[in-house]
């Protein structure tokens, strides 16, 4: 389960959020028409604004646009349907699209379902080492047919909560710029990942300033907790204004086939949030809880199965970032902790950190202990 | 390298630049072609003429000409807004359990059999065009498991100049055509001819309800074709919308209806409409959804709401009939009658191309393309304009 947990393990409506669902709820100038078919423009502003940062030169040179989505699977269907449609030549299905081994569950179907005929692993966890297998990675982008297109995790990486770091992400720019390749960057966890936006944007922003064109499909699910709102946004980054202009065109028209007109409950939320200095700061602060409560998590898990002796090294627990973490227990492992145990996890060894507690950390690292020390 | 509109005969060479430099990589990506609704839109919103009208909106307007919310809506918004117990979890892909029950006995009827015999499958979707789209990818995927069916889907004319494109970004290629937004629905003599057609045709049908309750002010009523489709034993598709109704249209509030022939089939449906809509929404937004079921599940918020709805009607067929007798009075050649036989938001005028021309370039009212207005546009300070624009535009010479 992906959603965050207090450490009552209860779901967290923010405060900020409470309050400006509040605010619009009484603002009685509020306009009931259907939301324009690219989705309310503050909210696309300011969204993408989030991503780049307020002192971002694309947008200064008006070259950067928003499509709001259906959440971040909305954005990433957007993006992949204009991509079918117009990238790599005109209705090319063919050009190869490489996401990550292991990714999240939905990149795969959302590509097939959009046309495209070859969607390809790159390697990205390295099971041995517990951590990111960059000289796979970079191998795969080397051997890439030139053109195709890389689905790339702004941060956090789901499931594995490994981010390459910064000197990492520039070797990995410096292939994809030589080789041609398409960055469409899945950014799901800003702020969420470290607490902080800037750090979280920092890959984002590395690609756009080396004048990548670039698509971004943003998810306001977690940091606002807003999962059954929808608010998602696809961000362009386009050459000029001029492509950018006809690029939106044609993102218009497949939105129109696809829901039409965006929900405005979610967008207005984020928009109103993201455009008030002071609701802006409080969310800041809002979204550092949340950050902050995991970290502790992590702090807390790698200590104590240090202190049981629990054989193996647990620093991947902390150099991971972000709501999953892959403990490295093997799928034997992970059926004792879910029967014997009673503490679930996905097979692949992912475990949600908003799923632990001040209340249940210290049964949940014994019961690792146990699994790592009696199961092969 | 490749050079910037190089020969579309390069295969695999692309005819993008690399970025950083060189060519951008959209460069031949056409510029879209404005829809006839966006056009509209902008050229009224150019038009500087203080009496200019827009009658080609989709919303119903107020007596005040504004999209408005129902109190009843505003009220429910409030509760839920300091609700406790309603906590940020993601819905199901398929929607909010409660409300696909609604929307479906709104639909079908409490009591049809169909629900009864548990041949029923609903989906929430964001909204009406959602709906279609996930009706349509469904009917391309499993109605015809035998052969990768992709049509054909015949389509009413005049319709939604949106609706074929819903299909065709289904997949499905051979759209043959061509209620929405005519105003002239069948009678129910009418329909019975149709669905005799149908079913003796083996003809599938995909019913299209965006505005339920607003022709009769009844919701039984206006979903009598559905009823009566599903109580001859046929299979169908209904796509749903409570954006008019309910007056949430910035909330996408859509909902698609199977009817299936046995309940056999209803898992693997289930299923398909699963992975179809985790792969393009993933699950649908929950704010309006909770308004309507929350309407729909108390009998006082439905009679309090059913009066609003009952006001909207009776405004419309109001405008309907005044705006007949002021053509009437005016001495408008032709037959008006129309205007009151029809129901809904929308009236089918009967006016061609020249004549809708003349009317937004001539007198600043604006009509949908192909003669359609939307009757809620018209209040007490534009009626007598607009009457003797319609006079006007038939009278003059073109």
């Amino acid at each position: 389960m992906s959603a965050y947990r207090t450490d009552d393990c209860q779901p967290w409506v923010l405060p900020v959020v409470k309050k400006v669902e509040r605010l619009i709820v009484e603002d009685e100038s509020l306009n009931h028409e259907y939301l324009p078919i690219l989705g309310l423009p503050e909210f696309r502003s300011a969204a993408s604004k989030v991503a780049l940062g307020d002192d971002s030169p694309a947008i200064k040179e008006n070259r950067v646009g928003g499509v709001q989505a259906l959440g971040g699977t909305g954005a990433l269907r957007i993006g992949a349907e204009f991509l079918r449609r117009w990238y790599n030549g005109v209705n090319n299905a063919a050009t190869p699209v490489y996401v990550s081994a292991p990714t999240w569950e939905n990149h795969n179907g959302v590509f097939a379902d959009a046309g495209f005929k070859d969607i390809r692993p790159y390697h990205y966890w390295d099971a041995a080492q517990r951590g990111l297998d960059l000289t796979g990675f970079l191998d795969d982008l080397e051997k890439a047919p030139e053109y195709s297109i890389f689905v790339l995790h702004a941060c956090a990486h789901n499931p594995t909560g490994t981010d390459p770091t910064q000197e990492e992400w520039k070797q990995i720019a410096e292939v994809m710029k030589r080789r041609k390749l398409y960055v469409f960057f899945d950014s799901a966890y800003q702020g969420f990942a470290s607490g902080s936006l800037e750090k979280d944007a920092w890959a984002i922003r590395f690609f756009v300033s080396e004048g990548f064109e670039l698509f971004i499909a943003q998810s306001f699910s977690k940091n606002f907790g807003l999962y059954n709102e929808r608010v998602g946004n696809l961000t362009v980054v386009s050459k000029d204004n001029e492509n950018l202009t006809r690029v939106l065109s044609q993102m218009e028209k497949i939105v129109r086939t696809t829901w039409s007109n965006p929900p405005s409950q979610g967008a207005r939320i984020v928009s109103k949030t993201l455009n008030s200095p002071e609701l802006f700061e409080e969310w800041k602060g809002n979204v550092k809880t949340m950050a902050d409560r995991v970290l502790l998590m992590r702090d807390q898990l790698k200590a104590k199965l240090q202190a049981l002796g629990t054989p193996g090294t647990w620093d991947h627990i902390t150099q991971q970032i972000g709501m999953f973490s892959f403990t490295g227990l093997t799928p034997k492992q992970v059926e004792y902790m879910i029967k014997e145990k009673h503490v679930y996890l996905m097979a692949s060894g992912r475990i949600n950190m908003c799923g632990l507690t001040s209340k249940n950390i210290d049964y949940v690292a014994q019961s690792i202990h146990e699994a790592v020390t009696k199961v092969q | 390298m490749s050079r910037p509109g190089s020969s579309p005969d390069e295969k695999g060479v692309s005819q993008n630049g690399d970025p950083g430099g060189q060519c951008p990589l959209f460069t031949n990506t056409l510029n879209a072609p404005v829809s006839p609704e966006t056009r509209l839109l902008s050229a009224f919103a150019r038009d500087t003429q203080a009496r200019k009208v827009d009658l080609a909106g989709r919303e119903y307007y107020s007596e005040e000409g504004k999209p408005f919310e129902l109190r009843l809506v505003g009220k429910i918004k409030q509760q839920l807004s300091t609700d406790p117990t309603l906590h940020p979890e993601y819905p199901s892909s398929l929607g909010l359990r409660e409300f696909t029950r609604k929307a479906t006995e709104v639909a079908l009827g409490k009591h049809s059999r169909a629900i009864v015999e548990n041949q029923v499958l609903g989906v929430q979707t964001p909204g009406f065009t959602a709906a279609v789209r996930l009706g349509a990818e469904l009917l391309r995927c499993w109605y015809d498991l035998s052969a990768d069916w992709c049509g054909p889907v015949y389509l009413s004319s005049p319709c939604d100049d949106s609706l074929a494109g819903i299909f065709q970004a289904a997949g499905i290629q051979e759209i043959p055509s061509a209620h929405y937004p005519t105003g002239a629905d069948l009678s129910q003599s009418q329909w019975a001819v149709i669905t005799r057609l149908i079913t003796s045709r083996r003809l599938f049908p995909f019913l299209l309800l965006p505005t339920q309750a607003l022709c009769c002010g009844d919701m039984e009523r206006d979903a009598w074709p559905v009823q009566h489709c599903a109580s001859l034993g046929m299979e169908l598709l209904c796509a749903q919308s409570f954006s008019h109704c309910f007056g949430l249209y910035g909330e996408a509030v859509g909902h698609l209806l199977c009817v299936l022939k046995q309940n056999s089939v209803l898992l693997p449906v289930q299923s398909q409409a699963d992975k179809i809509v985790r792969s393009l929404w993933a699950r649908p937004s929950v704010g309006g959804a909770h308004v309507v079921t929350t309407v729909l599940s108390n009998s006082a918020h439905l009679v309090e709401w059913q009066g609003e709805v009952k006001h909207i009607v009776e405004r419309c067929m109001l405008i309907r009939a005044i705006l007949r007798e002021k053509l009437r009075l005016l001495g408008t050649p032709g037959r008006w009658d129309h205007l009151t036989q029809q129901g809904g938001l929308f009236c089918c005028t009967g006016l061609n191309g020249e004549q809708v021309e003349f009317l937004s370039n001539r007198r600043r009212v604006y009509l949908l393309p192909g003669g359609c207005l939307n009757v809620s546009a018209i209040n007490c300070r534009n009626l007598d304009y607009i009457a003797e624009s319609i006079h006007l535009a038939l009278t003059s010479s073109l």
